[in-house]
């Protein structure tokens, strides 16, 4: 009869979002068909992120030009993301008439002060509390946390841990965001047993906590969920979307400056713009071919 | 002012049985106070009878449909004080349709004649209409005491009229009922001449006062020692009403929004340091925590907080309590979570009640913890503890005995565990034996209501070991029939039972026969009793009345709600049409 407050439903979308991405052949066959438990996606996702294979095109193809066009329609600061079902929510249980056993005078009294909460809260603005629920894979607790109370990711990660003993994050870098071109430290994060959070946005998107200044996270942030850093995948596909679009414009730009750069035999890469990583002409071929082969159709 | 005593003396000397003339026995018996050591005296003899009979004042009626006004008013000629309740208690939780009865009118009818000088009247759960209110304000010049307790049916005009009309006034007591609130305008209806006023207490209402006419009121009524406000006083507001009755002995804030300047603050914390008679502190809406110091001089000889509707955190609870040695009583909400508990535990030694409301009872997303380590850390340090009411999400078995291990004289045991048929969170067990625990070792018990994934097991132990167990509530839970069989075979000083979503059926029902006339009354809603089963039992037992309630669109066979009480009137004549009355058929 007891039913666990957290839903478990989440693996399905996972699937999805790996074929989305057009992950490496044999990532892809291995996964058809298999539910992705934390096993299995485990691997599927390191061949993800591993840029240097081979990568091959597959049926996420399409899927991924999508978002490479909608990368400029959006918001520069709005991720494509890949929009996964809302994993978090248990089934909608039926309210039960008179029970928990509160009497209608206490209930009353109860969702008058929620509901001026709530209403201060849009009045004002906004400038007062901005409260949302957070839940954590596992525990038997959720919470409500006000984000206005935080001013940076670090503060919100200290409280969340407090909040939830058992609950550890990954370290936020010197920015206070994650370092998303450390591609192997994104990795390692989303490949532990540590706890990552996540959050739906206000277009209903589940996403990664981290990826955007402070101040739009607040803003855009309608609740938090922590879960088991193996099981955050799915949602880690956007930052590969993102990874993979900033390496293809990284890759043009090296074309550029290495054609320019022929000319002289012995090339400087020290004399390279300081933002772009540093990627061997081999490899960055092989990228720079990967890519093309995404983005043209 | 009674009849002449000459006319009671019925018998020849020979077969006198008291050795008093009865003017010394009533005046004996007249000492009694408890309504049940007056019940048992007057079954000693037709003497004893009478005197008590003459001389009882306050009458308690815990049903009002198991008896009429008029044999009450043939009974007992000289009450001055009347006590009635009317629907049952499952009505709070909206399960009884709102027009079931209990309507105080055809009492007020009987009793302008019978009881002209009535003084009190306590009403809990009973249809009140703003003409009733109104009747009683104009035909009872003596009237003192309204106390109105989950009430509904009346508007804020008809405590004008009280206001109005009501010139020896001593108490308006308004709590938790369903009033059509209107205006504040109610309070400004006491005359500039009256001062008579003890009690009042009118945080139940939202609508803005008067607040000069409260001043007034406050500053005329010297003996003015309960002032329960609501939340249209403001923290300024309350310094002036407290420097006008520093006797306060139970105060209830308005709001408690910040809104000072640094001198009002001053003078506020003064105001309350002058409170040296204050055992009684609530309200406190929206409370917050730079605020909560101003009470702190306040609290010495605080016996009973109720800050069960402030949403404080447990550092803002702990600081407060501290300064609370001699609590007896404390009301919370869940939002101090399993810390402010362990406050409570270390702070309150003479604690003897706790009740923990949930804060967001029916939003399963957000919880607000208190768990069984909460109540486990009270019951360390509040070792007379005997009253608890505790709402929470989670609770084991092994929990439950230490803490009644910890505090056995549990007279009231009142245990929620929000989530029906939730299981022993650790060990996934039912929760059997914590409540085997309960009626093992808290032999006192009077009340006892049981959550949480529970097997007829638990209403073995019930029916073995709970003997003093009156009042018991179950919900989803038991096996089979046997469940309510143990209780109804066990329990021998039972007095009410409430049953809803649990698997009894008809078996279970009908094994109560002999029971239910000794009882209150019984109710069981979303069982597995039918309508035949009802009206076997209404049949075999005429004297008690046995109601029936169907749900919309329930089975034509399905008893969906059912009532059953005792009664020397038989059916009642004003049940409304959604109710079926089995008896007398």
């Amino acid at each position: 009869m007891a039913t666990t407050v957290l839903g478990t439903e989440r693996a399905d979308n996972y699937k999805e979002t790996e074929l989305c991405l057009g992950l490496p052949g044999a990532a892809g066959a291995k996964n058809e068909g298999e539910t992705p438990n934390k096993a299995s996606g485990k691997r599927g996702f390191a061949e993800t992120v591993d840029l240097k294979l081979n990568l091959q095109a597959k049926e996420g193809v399409m899927d991924l030009n999508e978002n490479i066009k909608n990368i400029n329609s959006k918001d520069k600061n709005h991720l494509p993301a890949v929009t996964i079902k809302d994993p978090a929510k248990p089934p909608a249980k039926a309210q039960v008439v008179g029970w928990p056993p509160v009497r209608s005078y206490r209930k009353n009294v109860m969702s008058q002060k929620n509901a001026g909460e709530e209403g201060e809260k849009a009045s004002t603005g906004g400038s007062s509390a901005a409260f949302v629920k957070v839940c954590m894979d596992g525990a038997p607790y959720l919470r409500k946390v006000d984000l206005k109370m935080y001013k940076s990711y670090q503060e919100l990660s200290d409280a969340l841990a407090k909040m939830f003993s058992s609950f550890t994050m990954g370290n936020y870098g010197a920015q206070g965001m994650i370092d998303f071109m450390n591609e192997s430290k994104l990795m390692d994060l989303l490949n532990s047993s540590e706890y990552v959070p996540s959050y739906e946005d206000k277009d209903g998107d589940w996403m990664l906590v981290g990826d955007v200044p402070w101040e739009m996270f607040v803003n855009s942030c309608k609740r938090l969920r922590i879960m088991k850093g193996s099981e955050a995948i799915g949602l880690g596909t956007h930052l590969i979307n993102h990874l993979i679009i900033t390496i293809y414009n990284i890759s043009l730009k090296h074309q550029e400056l290495w054609r320019n750069a022929r000319a002289e035999p012995e090339l400087d890469v020290f004399s390279l713009p300081a933002e772009f990583p540093l990627f061997s002409p081999v490899s960055m071929k092989k990228t720079r071919h990967t890519c093309a082969t995404w983005v043209e159709p | 002012m009674g009849p002449n005593p000459k006319m009671r003396k019925e018998f020849p000397d020979s077969t006198r049985s008291s050795p008093f003339p009865d003017e010394v026995l009533e005046r004996v018996l007249s000492l009694l106070k408890s309504h049940k050591d007056r019940s048992a005296v007057s079954l000693v003899c037709k003497d004893w009878y009478n005197a008590e009979s003459w001389s009882r004042a306050h009458v308690f009626i815990g049903n009002c449909y198991s008896v009429s006004p008029e044999i009450v008013a043939r009974r007992f000629p000289r009450v001055k004080s009347v006590t009635l309740k009317g629907k049952p208690r499952f009505s709070d939780f909206n399960l009884v349709p709102e027009n079931w009865g209990a309507d105080v009118h055809p009492w007020l009818a009987v009793f302008v004649a019978k009881y002209p000088f009535l003084e009190e009247l306590r009403l809990k759960r009973m249809a009140v209409s703003d003409e009733s209110l109104e009747f009683l304000a104009l035909n009872f010049p003596n009237f003192k005491v309204l106390s109105l307790l989950s009430c509904d049916g009346f508007s804020t005009d008809g405590l004008a009229a009280i206001a109005t009309h009501c010139k020896n006034l001593t108490q308006l007591d308004i709590q938790e009922n369903g009033i059509d609130d209107k205006s504040g305008s109610w309070l400004s209806c006491f005359p500039e001449n009256f001062t008579s006023l003890e009690v009042l207490n009118f945080a139940n209402l939202n609508t803005d006062v008067n607040f000069d006419a409260l001043e007034r009121l406050v500053s005329r009524c010297k003996s003015l020692n309960v002032l329960k406000a609501n939340k249209s006083i403001s923290l300024e507001h309350l310094q002036r009403l407290l420097v006008c009755a520093p006797q306060l002995i139970e105060l209830g804030t308005g709001s408690f929004m910040p809104e000072l300047t640094a001198r009002q603050y001053a003078e506020l914390e003064n105001s309350f340091i002058q409170l040296k008679n204050l055992n009684t502190l609530s309200g406190l809406w929206e409370a917050s925590a730079p605020y909560l110091p101003v009470l702190y001089p306040a609290c010495t000889n605080l016996t009973f907080l109720n800050l069960s509707y402030a949403f404080l955190q447990s550092l803002e609870l702990e600081s407060l309590l501290c300064h609370c040695p001699h609590l007896q009583r404390l009301w919370v909400l869940d939002t101090v979570g399993d810390k402010g508990l362990e406050a409570v535990g270390s702070n309150c030694p003479l604690l003897e009640e706790l009740r923990v409301f949930p804060a967001d009872p029916f939003d399963e997303e957000v919880i607000h913890g208190v768990t069984e380590a909460g109540f486990l850390a009270v019951s360390y340090g509040c070792r007379r503890l005997h009253y608890v009411l505790y709402f929470c999400r989670q609770m084991t078995n092994a929990a439950v005995a230490t803490i009644v291990q910890n505090c056995p004289d549990f007279t009231h045991f009142r245990l929620c565990i929000m989530n029906p048929g939730q299981p022993d969170y650790l060990t996934n067990e039912p929760m059997d034996e914590a409540f085997g625990a309960v009626v093992r070792t808290c032999t006192k018990l009077q009340r006892l209501s049981v959550s949480g994934l529970l097997t007829d097991l638990t209403f073995e132990y019930i029916g073995q070991y709970a003997k003093n167990l009156e009042t018991l509530s179950v919900a989803f839970a038991g096996s089979s029939d046997r469940g309510m069989q143990c209780m109804l075979e066990g329990c021998p000083k039972l007095r009410k039972l409430e049953i809803r979503d649990c698997p009894f059926g008809n078996a279970a029902l009908l094994s109560g026969l002999e029971k239910y006339e000794s009882m209150r009354s019984l109710w069981m809603s979303a069982c597995n009793v039918t309508m035949s089963g009802c009206r076997l039992l209404a049949r075999e037992m005429p004297r008690l009345n046995v109601e029936v309630m169907k749900d919309d669109g329930s089975d034509e066979s399905q008893a969906d709600k059912v009532y059953v009480y005792r009664s020397v009137v038989g059916p009642r004549r004003d049940a409304p049409p959604c109710v079926l009355n089995l008896s007398g058929l």
